[in-house]
């Protein structure tokens, strides 16, 4: 991918958007952003609006120019009242913007699989690569109500509406939402990507600059939407780690039932922090299985594919650890709440995007499709 | 194991279902005075129709009318009526945007802005556009092919009436109860009754279902139409252009909106039966919802446009006075947007992570669309070119369009890059570009129609002076509006948010906003326009008699304005795609004799009774009456059976009577060669 | 109507004619066939959301039955059979409208509408029962896939069955004019619809669903 001198972008782009006065101060975050992905994705809309101007720009100047000249007033401009026809003509007009639609699908094409957001990053940014054994942070993302809970499953910390990452560093987002469509967006860092119930998207990306920046559910869910808000510190590794401290310290540990009470609508809620976190909460909240008594959608889909249809599907669930999870005990059962806060390594969520297998959807990442 | 339980519905009462005096919105000082204001304007229309006793003639010559001319002309007042709710809900937007910025929540709480902009969206696009689009199709595609009527004559007030009853039932919702607070394609799990217990998706999903089998009839019979009821010798390749572009829209509109109706069907299906068709649980799908909405939704968007290029097709050549560059071309590119307009649904969200192949596809489809619309552009600039172009206000509208619509263009083929959609997606710039090609494209071709034929329909032209005026509000008004759109889109912020905390937003929505204020005055200008034109249709620079005001192509140009209610006492012979102008460039003679009596179809009430019952049922299926329900839904059944017992529909306008209108016809030419 | 005339009609003085002088009325509903062929192909489209739904929902039977336990063959391959005879009958009556025998069309509609009836009464016996055992439309995406398309397709029999009773009476009241004709032909095009649908019906969901 070209990568264009960064003070000329804003500036090519106002001018490629016809109003490079109302461009002039203001700063274009998708157009120079924190992060590689967000930049390549923004240098994009560069190049495709350069592309499409190739054609834009004469055809604006046509029209304005044969409205002006041939106007009835203009008795010296030539009138043809039955020419209406010309092969070598129509053969340009078509021929050149299949030609430009050639290119800009070959940009498209090799772009869309370079930048596909279930593709591990290659580089830190134009110059560097990834190191081969980097091991990518990963962060569990769950959309709710309307705030955004992150899961670092390595870490075993979680915090509601503060998102952290060491800058050059590649970061691993899995997502889902707890009951409605949302959209997770950090124009810094990179393109959205939908966060939806009962099932999971991926999300790949790095920052580059330090900086404290702003995300948000860009898919509309409801009444509290534009306050559905979390900042995103990008910092050193130093200040990654201090800052998983800070996390660590808090001592509040989001179990089930604290999940729950996270879980309820609310707007505008303040950061905050968990030193621990319920093994397997992800999973649950991806398969619609966080409340007692809920089966999980994995365990209710393996038991719908076996062999004797879904005739004996309770049978099977219960013997599935998804369902011990769910029957975690709550308060209010009587029973005093134990739940050990230990760093759980998360079991991918590969079975969660079965589901989108089974609806006869290509899952997400499967480049076999088409 | 059992479902879920639900209790979410109160208490649902028999009489009344959940209908309560809370629904009326008493608090709400705002929609108190709407109200009030809606009310008093109301009785005040009763009140001078009754005055006037106009209530018979109200009833014999429009509503049971079975006049294509008739319909059409209300679907388009019906467009405008409600296109001024829908502009009032786009001022609130834009005046909440403008003002909440930090502490300032502005002045409209979260769920009414929801509301207010999921209104605007349903509204615009279902009310307005829809309506505009079916009206002038009307109209129009019967005179240009020499027809008397469509195919199916009550069937088409039928439909009118289903889609003003759809119209009744959305407009309530402001009054008792509330809209949905969904956004326009009301996307599950939010539309859920988890999500969304109450009323409001209930008047969305009523509105939409009553409104768009109006919308699919109404497709069904001017397809037919097309097909069955051309002039002798007009074959496919000599029809007008907008009558291409009605074929294909209407083609669209067969093959599309029975997507909706069964994607609305099954949605209420697990609002009121506890489905689980798009729900979390239990195996439901809400990516379902999503694909199936927009294999309707994008064709929708392609139903809307296509006929807007056919009217710039027939102004450009009329006012350039030439030939149409490229005809054939401009078919072949219709029907190929017609054909591609299925292929493309999935970038409206390549954002949910269907993988780079899928996304690819989709993207690279959809770019395709954009050859044949460029060719379509080349067309009609070399239709001016060696022309002779008059600036009538509708040649006005089309070159604002070919401007602005070339931007709209790009920045939609920019939007179906994936990777630069992840950023651009759901942002402003969204807003900026659909409203760039939906008013560029759309609302533009349809005032472009709206001032070419009205002449045609009425008998007297709209005032220049007021339309111009008009005109350069709504152009400047636009890109004012919209410009900083895409410049906020660029900023990263998205759409639907009702409050921001970032300050150095608010300029944009500020200039924004004076946008918004320029558009109301270029409205307010168009009504001015109307009101002067009426008041001066008589004055010989608005008057015509001639029936062919702009010297124009097609056959509605050969008969009277207002054409009689036969259209042509003689049925046109076609021999050129240009046939009225080939009948003047060949000295053609209008007979003045041997006129025969003329076979038409009778009025009917059917329609418009149960187009009304339908708003009951409507309204009863929202607030769960079941026995109004049931009775309205058994009223309906009992009408339409009681119509098909009618076996007479059709009667012979008596030959006295068109010689009468003829010789009239006659002398009012006479006269104007006198004059000349 | 439209034929390309390759020749100008041309009058004696040199022009072309512009004008169809010698026009006769227009059959009343020459386009009904065609347009009731349009309805029908969007109706189709309808079903086909349908199927799909099914289609990609079929499985998720929420931990529930599927359609092994679900279904019994022998009383649907029955159903089926009341609907093809049901079709049978109604193109006899089309046969006797050939003959202008009124009596014998309004026989026919009645055994068509008859067999329709007891369709619609197995397909109710049907629903109930599951309803009854707790496999209702709302216990699993597949099973409300099932009753929408299925029940559609009865909600369609339902309305033909209406039409088809409007009909016997008309001819009794109108004869077998043109316009009652052209009704038999329509309601004979939904009615073989129907059973095209429903022998999609019948393969995709029950056959498949039991035997696949």
């Amino acid at each position: 991918m070209i990568r264009l001198p960064s003070p000329l972008r804003p500036a090519i782009a106002g001018l490629a958007l016809l109003a490079p006065a109302l461009l002039g101060g203001c700063s274009t975050v998708v157009l120079s952003p924190a992060g590689d992905v967000a930049q390549q994705q923004g240098d994009l809309v560069v190049i495709a609006t350069l592309l499409m101007l190739i054609i834009i720009v004469p055809v604006m100047a046509l029209i304005a120019f044969f409205a002006w000249r041939y106007r009835q007033a203009n008795t010296d401009a030539p009138y043809s009242p039955e020419w209406h026809h010309s092969t070598a003509l129509e053969l340009v007009i078509w021929a050149v913007p299949l030609l430009i639609i050639i290119c800009l699908g070959a940009v498209t094409w090799t772009s869309t699989h370079l930048l596909d957001p279930y593709r591990p990053i290659g580089r830190i940014d134009a110059t560097r690569q990834v190191a081969l054994n980097a091991k990518p942070i990963r962060v569990q993302v769950v959309a709710l109500d309307w705030k955004w809970l992150f899961i670092y499953p390595d870490y075993g910390i979680a915090t509601v509406n503060q998102l952290a990452a060491p800058i050059d560093q590649p970061i691993e987002f899995d997502l889902t939402s707890a009951d409605v469509m949302n959209a997770f967006y950090i124009p810094d860092l990179a393109g959205m990507i939908y966060a939806m119930p009962s099932m999971t998207t991926k999300l790949h990306a790095v920052a580059n600059k330090p900086g404290n920046y702003a995300g948000f559910s860009s898919n509309f869910s409801g009444d509290g939407f534009s306050y559905m808000k979390f900042r995103f510190l990008a910092g050193s590794q130093s200040d990654f780690d201090a800052w998983v401290a800070r996390v660590r310290a808090s001592g509040a540990m989001l179990d089930r039932a604290t999940y729950l009470k996270v879980a309820k609508p609310s707007m505008n809620h303040a950061p905050t922090f968990y030193s621990g976190v319920a093994p397997g909460l992800f999973n649950a909240a991806a398969n619609n299985c966080t409340k007692p008594g809920q089966v999980c959608m994995d365990a209710m889909m393996r038991a719908d594919a076996g062999p004797h249809s879904g005739a004996h599907a309770e049978g099977h669930a219960k013997n599935d650890d998804a369902m011990k999870m769910s029957a975690m005990p709550m308060p209010g059962s009587g029973k005093p709440e134990v739940v050990e806060a230990t760093k759980i390594t998360a079991k991918n969520s590969a079975q969660s995007t079965a589901r989108l297998a089974g609806a006869g959807l290509p899952m997400p990442g499967d480049r076999r499709t088409f | 194991m059992m479902p879920p339980m639900r209790d979410v519905h109160p208490v649902v009462s028999p009489l009344l279902g959940r209908l309560t005096l809370d629904a009326l919105p008493l608090h709400e000082l705002p929609v108190l005075l709407a109200f009030g204001g809606v009310t008093v304007g109301g009785l005040a229309l009763l009140a001078i129709i009754t005055y006037f006793k106009a209530w018979g003639w109200l009833w014999r010559d429009w509503f049971t009318s079975v006049d294509h001319k008739k319909i059409g002309i209300m679907y388009v007042i019906l467009a405008l009526v409600m296109f001024l709710r829908g502009f009032s809900d786009a001022l609130m937007m834009r005046a909440q945007q403008a003002m909440a910025f930090g502490d300032n929540a502005g002045y409209l709480p979260p769920d009414h802005y929801n509301q207010i902009f999921t209104a605007h969206g349903v509204i615009m696009i279902f009310f307005v556009a829809m309506p505009l689009v079916v009206g002038l199709m009307n109209f129009v595609v019967p005179l240009q092919i020499g027809a008397r009527d469509v195919s199916f004559p009550y069937l088409n007030n039928f439909s009118f009436w289903l889609t003003a009853s759809g119209a009744i039932i959305t407009m309530i919702s402001l009054f008792v109860g509330n809209y949905a607070r969904t956004g326009w394609l009301a996307m599950p799990p939010l539309s859920g009754m988890e999500a969304s217990p109450d009323v409001g998706v209930d008047y969305y999903i009523w509105g939409l279902q009553i409104a768009g089998l109006g919308t699919l009839l109404s497709g069904v019979n001017l397809l037919a139409t097309i097909v069955k009821m051309r002039a002798p010798g007009m074959t496919l390749f000599k029809m007008p252009i907008f009558v291409w572009t009605a074929l294909c829209t209407n083609t669209l509109i067969v093959a599309a909106f029975p997507v909706l109706t069964a994607v609305l069907a099954i949605l209420s299906l697990d609002r009121l039966l506890g489905m689980q068709f798009f729900t979390n649980g239990l195996g439901g799908n809400p990516m379902m919802y999503v694909n199936l909405i927009w294999i309707w939704g994008h064709p929708e968007v392609y139903i809307l446009i296509l006929p807007a290029f056919g009217i710039y097709s027939e102004v450009v050549a009329t006012f350039s006075q030439k030939r149409l560059f490229g005809y054939t071309s401009m078919v072949y590119a219709t029907i190929v947007i017609t054909i591609l307009a299925y292929l493309v649904w999935l970038h409206h969200f390549f954002t949910m992570g269907s993988g780079a192949s899928v996304n690819s596809f989709f993207a690279i489809t959809t770019m395709i669309i954009s050859i044949p619309t460029g060719a379509k552009i080349f067309n009609w600039l070399f239709t001016m070119y060696h022309g002779r172009i008059r600036y009538e206000l509708p040649m006005m509208w089309t070159v604002a369009f070919m401007l602005t619509f070339t931007i709209g263009g790009m920045t939609g083929v920019l939007l179906a890059v994936p990777p630069a959609d992840f950023v651009l997606h759901n942002s402003l710039f969204l807003v900026a570009h659909f409203h760039n090609v939906i008013i560029g494209g759309t609302l533009f071709g349809m005032f472009a129609g709206i001032n070419f034929w009205w002449p045609k329909a009425f008998g007297f032209k709209l005032d220049r002076v007021w339309g111009k005026r008009s005109f350069w509000l709504w152009v400047v008004g636009f890109w004012t509006a919209f410009a900083p759109l895409y410049v906020l889109g660029l900023m990263g912020v998205t759409r639907r948010l009702s409050h921001f905390d970032d300050a150095s937003y608010q300029p944009y929505f500020i200039v924004a906003a004076i946008g918004a204020a320029m558009i109301a005055g270029g409205i307010g200008c168009m009504a001015i326009q109307f009101f002067v034109s009426i008041r001066d249709r008589n004055t010989e620079r608005l008057r015509d008699l001639t029936g062919d005001p702009w010297d124009g192509r097609t056959l509605e140009w050969s008969t009277s304005s207002p054409p009689p209610d036969y259209n042509f006492a003689f049925t046109p012979i076609v021999y050129d795609n240009d046939a009225f102008w080939d009948m003047k460039t060949r000295g053609f003679e209008r007979p003045t004799a041997g006129f025969k009596a003329i076979h038409m179809p009778k009025n009917a009430a059917a329609g418009v009774i149960i187009g009304l019952i339908s708003v009951g049922f409507g309204f009863a299926m929202i607030w769960y009456i079941w026995w109004l329900a049931i009775a309205s839904l058994v009223a309906m059944l009992g009408v339409s059976i009681w119509h098909s017992f009618n076996y007479k529909r059709d009667f012979h306008i008596p030959v006295e009577d068109v010689i009468r209108t003829e010789d009239e016809r006659t002398r009012l030419l006479a006269a104007q060669k006198v004059v000349a | 109507m439209s034929t390309e005339l390759t020749h100008e009609q041309i009058t004696g003085g040199g022009k072309p004619v512009f004008f169809d002088f010698d026009e006769h009325d227009h059959p009343e509903g020459g386009s009904t066939m065609l347009g009731f062929w349009m309805y029908l192909m969007s109706d189709c489209l309808i079903f086909a959301v349908l199927f799909a739904c099914y289609g990609v929902l079929g499985h998720g039977y929420g931990g529930g039955k599927g359609p092994k336990e679900l279904f019994e063959l022998p009383l649907v391959a029955f159903n089926t059979a009341m609907l093809l005879f049901s079709s049978l009958t109604y193109g006899i009556a089309m046969l006797t409208m050939e003959k202008g025998s009124v009596r014998q069309v309004q026989f026919w509609l009645v055994v068509t509408g008859l067999f329709g009836l007891t369709f619609l009464g197995v397909e109710m016996y049907e629903f109930s029962n599951l309803i009854a055992e707790g496999n209702g439309p709302s216990r699993s995406a597949f099973l409300s896939a099932f009753f929408t398309l299925v029940g559609t397709h009865g909600f369609h029999v339902t309305c033909g069955l209406i039409w088809l009773t409007t009909l016997v009476i008309q001819i009794g009241t109108h004869g077998l004019g043109q316009a009652n004709r052209r009704r038999l032909q329509c309601l004979s095009m939904f009615w073989h619809f129907l059973d095209v649908i429903w022998i999609g019906v019948f393969t995709i969901v029950y056959l498949m669903g039991v035997l696949g």
